[in-house]
């Protein structure tokens, strides 16, 4: 009996709070880890008779995040009252963006290295672009506290702009819904519009998952997941959930719609609410609030859009030399990829400076627990070190040791630091000298070099080095080697 | 001299002369709310003390300097009770802040003093739906004051308030005014900041004054209005000197009559006060056109889908969570959530809001809500044309004088008539005025009935200018019909 093959096909809503200076509707400022309700006003907390004001720079944000992602910006749009009940939502609706929401369109475009570590290997669809049906802004609600006998409120949190951003559901497996927030993260990280780390909840998000028979072109019932905090809980989740949602349907269930919470303690989803259960939103525009034209925003914000990642990218393999794989380990952040470019700038071998940064850098910074924003040597610093290597003044081995002088002291130059360990390139004359005697000890290597096996050049160019006791700049040697045998 | 019998700029002309002294109004306010008040119910709560360090620091040479005014209980007065005349509110919450028309009156010298009565949440023209007290006619206390703003109007009328603001939603502050016969004037959408009122239907609500005369509304009026940039739907415009103004002249000013408003259901003494006054303003001078407001005939059906849309969602705050009522010992949120509500908010409310929530259902949303909005964009249209013949539109305000306290409260649909003159303004945004133009004898009693003008967007001036000549020509408490 042949199985039957399942199409899954998933969607996301993610929710990102924005990096702003001030609420959505209040001039009340966005922080965190501030005392409970110290940073409210009668606005965010609902009080009677308060009102909501548009912030502008929230409006401003999510348009050049439209931008990025390759959305259209409709010319009018509004805000709506969606209305529910819950006392983390101090007025009982929020205010959201129903039909005419600030971005329409666009896509995610999945990196290569945005997906789990395991899976890059394998892309099934390399250079996938995940569509997006659209991006509204919101107001984030409070953050519940619950106890054992009671809950508590804080609306610090009320009010946070909050993009929503939604997919189509053309996503096909759990890997894909991880390369998906990841390379959604890395763009909204690189256009400073939000820090969009899912474990301090400023990127939350539900996924929808739903699973046919191969052949089917009508998608499945539609199951939402909720309770999903962390990238790798996506991950988990959705593999759960189709699998269960497959073994279902070979059982003869008829799956329904409906929303399930994930326990990701128990690694299992339990059903919340059916179809009918369904909330009734009842939505309709904020008398409060008037529409907003944006033709003069989008024009403003046009000229702030930065280069993405994978322009980047593009840009450094042509640019810099470097391999594909680097360019993306080098574009994935964008402060790695300005530290890059500075010390790029001037190098000698462009391609060498990409290797330093990602073997020697990295892992210095991964040692000492440092982000590349605390890198305590200057990228400029890294280049003149690389360049020391270049001009034959200190070999490898040397420049690895100064390194890591400087990456204590990064006060000094890697000059300076070179000359106190004593580094310095041999004598002209002594290296001749070390060349000369190493010819004499191998004529018969000599005899094969003189036939045409070149390689060995490479062998006599050891040794000199190690007569040298490694101070001799290994490309010096060879060209001094290849001279006398030749000649 | 009894202060509490004066008007504003008689009370500042005291003043200035040194004949009277802010404190002396205060106190004088504060014993004629013990002597009259108990027996009307105008006032829900009054902070004596606050009023009269007030008026120890007041500055009578500010435009409201010293000069005491009664607040609806729905705008929020720091450190005051805002109940809203609700049982959800009342005696469980205390404003944290001022709503900017109190930052306004403050700023002109005015000390807010009482809080007035009101039909619950401002839904209801009787002020029969206050979940706190009865309120009673000063004309005959065995009628109704009006509504919403029954309160404000009743203080002004009774001489226990200077003046009074009230807020307007669909005939609020005219309604009133024309039952107690004072001055009430809702004004244009936008001209005044909403900010710090305790919103009913957030499209429509207005505040305006209550006052004793329409100077007093000019003067009220200028120190509240204007932009503010904590309401977005208050409109940039620069605020003129409505009292400059008021010259007694009307000379060339076309006032149209809407046929629809005289049509049936209009009480015959009301018929003839409203024409006479419209004959008198004829007679100095301004001319007269029919004309036709078409969709007049829907304006109240739209009103009663929209108001309760938008108060569905503007009252669901009220959930006992964080303040006001809440239900003792819930089972689970939902048994919190549903007795809370259900304890804390009467009738009309109740009824509104579920009528909201309604509307707004997924499957009748299109039916009720957006078509409403469909024809409330045609009765708009139908004052923009109006507008372009004549520069203010006269009409009764309201179909009958003041009614006996409990003869409509079983007929809701009866109720809402009440509103019928008055709730296009609302729904069209515009600006209207109520003025007293005379006492029509009912069963024995001599009740006051208004005259209303209503003005293009942000004409208030005319208005102002119309009902003040009017006012200066006649004594309407001598035209008797």
């Amino acid at each position: 009996m042949t199985k039957t093959r399942y199409l899954v096909s998933i969607g996301l809503e993610v929710h990102v709070q924005l990096k702003t200076e001030s609420k959505m509707f209040c001039a009340c400022p966005v922080q965190f880890g501030e005392p409970p309700n110290s940073l409210t006003c009668p606005v965010c907390l609902g009080l009677p008779g308060s009102l909501p004001v548009l912030n502008r720079g929230a409006i401003e944000k999510t348009i050049q995040a439209g931008m990025m992602l390759g959305c259209e910006t409709p010319p009018l749009v509004k805000w709506d009252r969606k209305n529910y009940f819950y006392p983390d939502m101090p007025k009982n609706y929020q205010i959201s963006q129903f039909d005419l929401p600030l971005c329409l369109g666009g896509g995610v475009p999945l990196y290569e290295l945005a997906y789990p570590k395991d899976a890059q290997k394998d892309i099934a669809h390399p250079g996938k672009v995940v569509t997006l049906t659209r991006i509204h802004l919101e107001e984030d609600v409070a953050k519940s506290t619950h106890h054992e006998s009671f809950s508590t409120i804080d609306f610090n949190r009320a009010g946070t702009p909050l993009m929503e951003i939604v997919s189509e559901p053309e996503i096909e497996t759990p890997e894909e819904a991880v390369a998906y927030l990841n390379s959604l993260r890395q763009i909204l990280v690189y256009g400073g519009l939000s820090d969009a780390d899912m474990e301090k909840g400023q990127m939350r998000c539900d996924v929808n998952v739903s699973v046919r028979p191969d052949g089917q072109t009508e998608l499945g019932s539609k199951i939402e997941l909720k309770n999903l905090n962390s990238v790798s809980g996506v991950r988990r989740a959705l593999a759960y959930e189709i699998e269960r949602q497959i073994e279902a349907v070979e059982n003869g269930e008829k799956l329904i719609q409906s929303t399930r919470r994930w326990d990701d303690d128990l690694g299992e989803t339990f059903l919340m609410r059916t179809k009918e259960e369904a909330h009734d939103y009842r939505y309709f525009p904020d008398p409060d609030l008037l529409p907003v034209q944006t033709e003069d925003m989008v024009a403003k914000m046009r000229s702030t859009v930065p280069e993405l990642p994978h322009e980047k990218r593009a840009r450094f393999v042509e640019a810099y030399g470097v391999s594909d794989y680097d360019a993306s380990v080098l574009a994935s952040e964008q402060a790695l990829a300005d530290y890059y470019e500075k010390a790029a700038n001037g190098a000698k071998d462009t391609k060498k400076v990409a290797n330093w940064v990602i073997n020697n850098l990295l892992s210095a910074l991964n040692d000492a627990s440092l982000t590349i924003q605390d890198c305590p040597v200057a990228p400029e610093k890294l280049r003149d070190l690389i360049n020391l290597v270049e001009s034959g003044q200190v070999n490898n081995n040397q420049a690895k040791e100064v390194f890591t002088l400087l990456f204590e002291s990064p006060d000094k130059s890697p000059a300076a630091i070179a000359k106190e360990r004593g580094f310095e390139p041999a004598d002209d004359s002594e290296v001749e000298g070390f060349c000369d005697q190493v010819i004499a000890d191998n004529p018969d290597k000599v005899a094969e070099i003189q036939a045409g096996n070149d390689k060995l050049i490479n062998w006599l160019t050891g040794q000199v080095m190690k007569a040298s006791k490694g101070k001799a700049n290994p490309k010096a040697v060879g060209d001094i080697l290849k001279a006398k045998i030749g000649g | 001299m009894d202060p509490c019998k004066l008007t504003i700029s008689q009370l500042r002309t005291a003043y200035k002369a040194g004949e009277l002294t802010p404190k002396d109004a205060v106190q004088s306010l504060a014993a004629a709310i013990e002597a009259k008040d108990g027996d009307l119910g105008g006032y829900l709560s009054h902070d004596l003390d606050s009023a009269l360090a007030e008026a120890e620091t007041a500055d009578p040479s500010l435009p409201l300097g010293g000069v005491p005014i009664a607040i609806k209980d729905l705008i929020n007065v720091k450190g005051q009770p805002c109940s809203c005349a609700s049982k959800i509110l009342a005696g469980k919450y205390t404003s944290p802040y001022d709503a900017t028309v109190i930052t306004r009156l403050r700023e002109a010298g005015a000390i807010p003093f009482g809080r007035t009565n009101m039909d619950e949440f401002a839904m209801g023209s009787s002020n029969e739906n206050s979940g706190i007290q009865p309120a009673k006619n000063p004309w005959d206390p065995t009628r109704i004051p009006g509504g919403s703003s029954g309160g404000s109007a009743l203080v002004v009328a009774a001489d226990t308030a200077i003046a009074a603001l009230g807020s307007d939603t669909g005939g609020s502050i005219r309604q009133p005014a024309s039952h107690c016969g004072c001055v009430g004037l809702k004004p244009t959408y936008g001209r005044v900041s909403r900010y710090g009122l305790v919103a009913f239907a957030s499209s429509l609500d207005q505040i305006g004054p209550i006052t004793k005369t329409v100077k007093d509304s000019a003067l009220l009026l200028r120190a509240i209005a204007g932009h503010d940039r904590f309401d977005s739907t208050s409109v940039n415009q620069e605020v003129p000197n409505y009292l400059s103004g008021l010259t007694g002249d009307v000379k060339g000013l076309k006032i149209g009559l809407p046929k629809e408003y005289f049509a049936e259901g209009l009480d015959a003494g009301v018929r003839q006060a409203v024409e006479k006054a419209i004959a008198q303003l004829e007679a100095a001078g301004a001319e007269t056109v029919e004309i036709s407001l078409p969709h007049t005939e829907y304006a109240l059906a739209v009103y009663y889908i929209i108001a309760p849309a938008e108060a569905s969602a503007n009252l669901a705050r009220f959930d006992g969570v964080r303040y006001g009522h809440r239900a003792e010992n819930p089972t689970d949120l939902l048994d919190h959530y549903r007795r809370s509500r259900e304890e804390g908010f009467g009738d009309e409310v109740k009824r509104r809001i579920i009528l909201g929530t309604y509307v707004l259902s997924s499957g009748y949303h299109d039916a009720y809500y957006v078509q409403a909005q469909k024809v409330r964009t045609r009765i708009r249209e139908d004052f923009t044309e109006a507008f372009k013949k004549v520069d203010v539109i006269a009409s009764p305000v309201c179909p009958t004088p003041a009614f006996k306290i409990g003869d409509r409260s079983d007929d809701p649909l009866q109720m809402y008539l009440a509103d019928i003159y008055t709730l296009a303004a609302n729904l069209s945004g515009v600006c209207g005025i109520s003025v007293p133009c005379g006492l029509v004898n009912t069963e024995g009693t001599p009740l006051p009935v208004g005259l209303q003008l209503l003005g293009k967007a942000f004409g208030e001036g005319d208005i102002l200018r119309a009902a003040h000549a009017y006012e200066q020509a006649v004594n309407w408490r001598d035209l008797i019909y």
